[in-house]
């Protein structure tokens, strides 16, 4: 990864994974979001939710397959993204969809799976995006790990909540299942076949 | 709601009845004196400038006062580049372009089944003997959208009444096109090709049930389902088939493909029903096409008071 200057890396990424948000406004500002915009919304934050998702999980098989270490570097920035489209995918929902119907909104994650699996996955984003911070590394220690292995449910609650509410083409949304199935299998084959590298131990920076 | 209601109830006279017949009548004659294009490209473009000149023409139609709303239309751009149409694609918005080369001429749809006079005709001769009518009805999909839509079309029933269906014709079955070399999306198997759509036969004679072969005054554009498409307003989206080749009469209610597709969720009837939610979504709202916010669906779409007589004594939620 020496080619690459670390410095100017972190920010590039960073301005990468804006970039939907910023071409969502652009199209939001000149009415260029077809003719159902919070369908749109809906769909874009959501795509964008499950691509960083991925992303992220996909950092420690890239890092075990070339021994970069950058991939790590940026882990944390894609988590954190992952969680702001997903605040943003929630956000619609919350205001366009229900207008804030809290009752409403408690009986749809009751009574629908696709949105009992988002939200779940969604509150369980919460404590990840909380504790991202060094301090609550260090304070929480070996627990950290513990606590941040639910990012693979949160990916299986992800992938789900798209298959489910899909009408009919399932292909899209098997596309990530796929991905996310490559990435477990990745995982369990790794550990079986080779020595484990505490892959935890490049998350302080 | 209440408005269209209220219209129907208490604003029909016998001169909104007749007027447009003579109306129609001039213009017939002035077709047949200048030329029928000529006459005939007045109205569509006089009510509906925005439409533009893209569009093509369509014969002379009279507006329907009685079958009308004063809720705003949606945009023609929205009715045209928001289609779920699965034969040309999946994605909505990709319709309007994988449809532009769709040939709708020369057309034939096939009648048959339990009927006096099955056979196959030209979509012309099939169209000549109606008189078209503007209608502005409200459409709500499945997936819990709708718009407002200036269809223009004709009676079903004034079309089954020509073909004199049998005492066992107790169902109608429609058929959409089957064609991969030109709707792609057929090339997949997503839905069970060809696309099967069905009524009950009081459904079909309903005077609200109308074939629909034109849009905001002009040729109905081949992603709304040209040449000839049904509108069956209180009913979801799904319903109203597209591009029709065959109208069957039947003893036994057809299976239509989406029943096949997905029973559990979508049903023969497939009424508009708030209080019915489809298995993996609540009906109770909807998005009209135009707006952010979603609005309260209403029984049957809003025409409750015409078509629910139709289901009296049914369970709604098992014919759902």
């Amino acid at each position: 990864m020496s080619i690459f200057n670390m410095r100017a890396f972190k920010p590039l990424v960073f301005l990468l994974c804006l970039l939907p948000f910023i071409l969502l406004l652009v199209d939001l500002i000149n009415d260029d979001l077809g003719a159902n915009p919070v369908e749109k919304i809906s769909h874009r934050t959501g795509d964008w939710t499950l691509r960083l998702l991925l992303l992220t999980l996909s950092m420690t098989p890239l890092r075990q397959l070339t021994g970069w270490k950058a991939p790590l570097r940026i882990r944390r920035m894609l988590g954190l993204f992952t969680f702001f489209y997903a605040t943003l995918h929630f956000l619609t929902y919350l205001v366009f969809d229900q207008f804030f119907d809290w009752q409403e909104i408690y009986r749809d994650i009751l009574k629908r799976p696709y949105i009992t699996l988002g939200f779940s996955a969604y509150v369980l984003l919460v404590p990840l995006a909380a504790t991202s911070t060094n301090g609550m590394i260090k304070r929480l220690g070996r627990r950290w790990r513990q606590l941040h292995q639910m990012v693979y449910v949160v990916a299986t609650l992800g992938v789900l909540h798209y298959l489910w509410l899909v009408k009919k083409d399932l292909r899209e949304p098997l596309v990530y299942a796929v991905l996310w199935l490559l990435l477990l299998l990745w995982r369990v084959w790794y550990k079986r076949s080779a020595a484990p590298v505490p892959a935890g131990g490049s998350q302080k920076e | 709601m209440l408005l269209i209601q209220s219209r129907s109830r208490h604003h029909i006279r016998s001169s909104e009845i007749t007027e447009p017949r003579l109306y129609l009548d001039r213009r017939r004659f002035l077709g047949a004196a200048t030329g029928l294009l000529a006459a005939a490209s007045l109205p569509a473009a006089l009510l509906y400038p925005e439409v533009g000149r893209a569009a093509r023409r369509l014969p002379p139609f009279t507006r329907s006062q009685r079958y009308t709303t004063d809720e705003a239309l949606t945009d023609y751009e929205d009715i045209t580049h928001y289609n779920n149409f699965y034969e040309f694609s999946t994605d909505k918005e990709e319709v309007a372009e994988r449809a532009r080369h769709f040939r709708t001429e020369p057309w034939s749809v096939v009648i048959d089944g339990e009927v006096e006079k099955p056979g196959r005709y030209h979509l012309e001769d099939l169209l000549r003997p109606h008189a078209l009518e503007e209608r502005i009805y409200r459409l709500r999909c499945v997936e819990a959208w709708s718009m407002v839509i200036p269809w223009v079309g004709f009676p079903l029933a004034d079309l089954i009444k020509r073909f004199r269906p049998t005492s066992r014709a107790k169902y109608v079955e429609f058929t959409t096109l089957y064609d991969p070399e030109q709707m792609p999306g057929q090339r997949r198997n997503i839905l069970d090709w060809p696309y099967v759509e069905g009524l009950r036969m009081d459904e079909a004679m309903h005077p609200l049930t109308i074939l629909a072969v034109g849009l905001y005054g002009r040729v109905l554009p081949n992603q709304n389902g040209a040449p000839l498409r049904l509108v069956v307003p209180w009913k979801y989206g799904f319903k109203n088939i597209k591009s029709i080749v065959r109208i069957r009469f039947v003893e036994h209610q057809p299976v239509t493909t989406w029943m096949k597709a997905s029973p559990r969720e979508y049903g023969f009837y497939a009424n508009v029903n708030p209080e019915v939610d489809h298995p993996r979504w609540s009906q109770a709202r909807e998005r009209r096409i135009g707006e952010f916010f979603k609005r309260k669906t209403l029984m049957f779409n809003g025409y409750g008071e015409e078509v629910a007589h139709l289901y009296a004594g049914m369970d709604l939620r098992r014919f759902f």
